[in-house]
């Protein structure tokens, strides 16, 4: 075709923006006022950051999973229990300090991800689906039968955090909420970025045109399945940090799946941005909407069924393709040095 | 033999769609696929490219068996593969589409991988709309993109699917010069086609293909002369 002859011409890629400097710099000033919170903020306000922390990790990693992964899991919630029932087999019973449990769970969460991914990688689309939650539920009853673990009532772990001072105990659980939120947006950043980002999302948007173009689709689809177990996994021992009590029930309840489901609907599946505008969303409404009882949950409901018929790239898959923002640049943009000839 | 296929079928329920066919190519050597829809023809690039596996038969590439090897293991191996019907990554650049190629396919690092794309944009005329999203191409781009991509990843054998189909006279002429570059190169290609003439242009040899089975090969013009080919793929009477 006509510029055959030009194939040497010089060039260079940009990958920053104007909008991303602008927010890399306010992101820092957001996480310096976040991590000092325990100096000027009030106990409640911490309590609502921290769970905006974990909950942002949790819609992180299903993004990671659904949105680039292509993995519609209905399952995390395995992840979750595996991480809170870490707590109480590392903290309770073995006595190992509580917040170096979180990181032992993402490894516990891990290696249980990799038999369960041999099961579940042999089923597609709305099998694997149901399949990834019929695995939770043998997660969870097999935890309600095992006594050692508090069999199906469950226990309180409140033991781990005994003689902790309360300042510290909330201020430590804020901190490792910080550092799993703001870490699994910008590990997912970071991998985007990589070659290995490219690869993903070549496979978020043609599987078989990705693996004629040399990628391991199924390897990498592994890769996505783990290290979400473990990012699941740490969040869910967090999470029963706070709450200071745990049950199969509420460990393994399908909630935390719904909740990481809607935040990346409505937020913009496929993005890193998503998920963060995403669980903006979801405490806005619950703070306003908290007073309606059960109500509160079917106007949830509506929201996201709302968003996936006339929003399906969610808030910031709506505002990206209009204005051109992005916070985190995954992009690529060659620029030509040389002006081409004929 | 660059690539052989021996005695390969495949079946989808009681259909056979590839029925106990050989097929060999020399390095370098430009083959053309012609055959009435229904052929079986994209299924044979399913079979080379390593999308679907066969029944039976076997099939080596530079002197090794890849029968039991996936899609991306043969891209990396040294086969190229262009789909009929373009698959972009939509939500990605032109270039990040090819570099896609050059870093897996050609198993290259990023950066090394950069220049490969930057080539393969140029060879397919693509430069000037590297930057725009892969989902916002008209047809004809999107062809270009799926002949970019699988040049990027370097291979010795390219498998191209249709890829002058709803093209105009003058942008055949260009695909035609291009491809004739590519070949220069000493790369062997597999060109399914139904535009005869821009065949007839390239390949040293034609093989027709008619319900899953090779009906015969040759010399270009010897094969579309033969009453056989004519009454097969053109519907003229014997």
């Amino acid at each position: 075709m006509p510029e055959a002859a030009i194939v040497a011409a010089r060039f260079d890629v940009e990958r920053g923006t104007r909008a991303s400097r602008v927010a890399a710099g306010l992101g820092l000033l957001l996480l310096v006022a976040a991590v000092a919170m325990p100096w000027w903020g009030e106990r409640a306000g911490q309590r609502l950051l921290t769970e905006f922390l974990y909950t942002l990790a949790l819609a992180q990693m299903w993004n990671l999973l659904a949105g680039y992964g292509g993995l519609l899991s209905v399952g995390q919630q395995a992840f979750v229990g595996l991480g809170g029932y870490s707590l109480v087999a590392f903290g309770l019973h073995a006595g190992i300090d509580t917040f170096l449990v979180v990181p032992l769970a993402g490894l516990v969460a891990g290696l249980v991800a990799v038999p369960t991914a041999a099961v579940v990688f042999r089923l597609r689309g709305a099998y694997f689906a149901v399949g990834t939650w019929a695995v939770a539920e043998v997660f969870r009853l097999l935890i309600a039968n095992s006594v050692s673990l508090g069999g199906g009532s469950g226990l309180s772990v409140t033991q781990t955090v005994r003689g902790m001072p309360i300042w510290w105990r909330e201020s430590l659980t804020l901190w490792c909420a910080a550092a799993l939120g703001v870490g699994a947006t910008l590990g997912v950043y970071w991998l985007l970025r990589s070659r290995h980002g490219l690869a993903l999302t070549a496979v978020r948007d043609s599987e078989a045109a990705a693996a004629s173009l040399g990628v391991s689709v199924r390897r990498i689809k592994w890769c996505v399945y783990i290290a979400a177990a473990v990012g699941c996994g740490m969040a869910g021992a967090l999470i029963f940090i706070t709450k200071l009590r745990i049950s199969p029930d509420a460990a393994f309840s399908l909630d935390w799946t719904v909740v990481m489901f809607f935040v990346v609907v409505i937020g913009g599946i496929g993005t890193v941005e998503g998920p963060i505008v995403g669980t903006l969303v979801y405490f806005a409404l619950r703070e306003v909407l908290s007073d309606y009882g059960s109500r509160y949950l079917i106007a949830l409901g509506v929201v996201a069924v709302l968003f996936m018929l006339w929003m399906p790239r969610g808030l910031w898959g709506f505002v990206a393709a209009r204005c051109e923002l992005r916070f985190f640049p995954v992009q690529r943009r060659l620029k030509l040095a040389t002006e081409t000839q004929p | 033999m660059l690539l052989s296929l021996s005695q390969v079928s495949k079946s989808y329920g009681s259909v056979k769609v590839t029925d106990d066919l050989s097929l060999a190519l020399a390095p370098g050597e430009a083959l053309g696929i012609i055959g009435p829809n229904g052929a079986g023809k994209t299924t044979l690039f399913n079979l080379i490219g390593g999308n679907v596996r066969p029944d039976a038969g076997t099939l080596a590439f530079a002197g090794r068996d890849i029968t039991g090897l996936d899609a991306a293991a043969r891209c990396r191996g040294g086969i190229g593969r262009s789909y009929q019907i373009p698959h972009p990554f939509a939500g990605m650049t032109v270039f990040e589409n090819v570099l896609v190629g050059a870093t897996f396919g050609a198993g290259h690092g990023e950066k090394a991988g950069r220049p490969v794309a930057v080539r393969a944009l140029g060879q397919t005329g693509l430069l000037a709309k590297a930057n725009r999203l892969a989902g916002s191409l008209p047809l004809l781009d999107r062809k270009r993109l799926e002949l970019a991509r699988a040049l990027a990843t370097e291979p010795t054998l390219l498998l191209l699917d249709e890829i002058a189909g709803g093209l105009t006279e003058h942008e055949v002429r260009e695909l035609i010069d291009c491809i004739q570059d590519i070949r220069a190169e000493g790369i062997a290609l597999i060109w399914i086609e139904h535009i005869v003439h821009a065949l007839l242009a390239v390949v040293d040899r034609i093989a027709v293909i008619n319900v899953g089975r090779l009906l015969t090969t040759g010399e270009p013009a010897q094969v579309m002369a033969s009453p056989e080919v004519r009454a097969v793929y053109m519907g003229l009477p014997q």
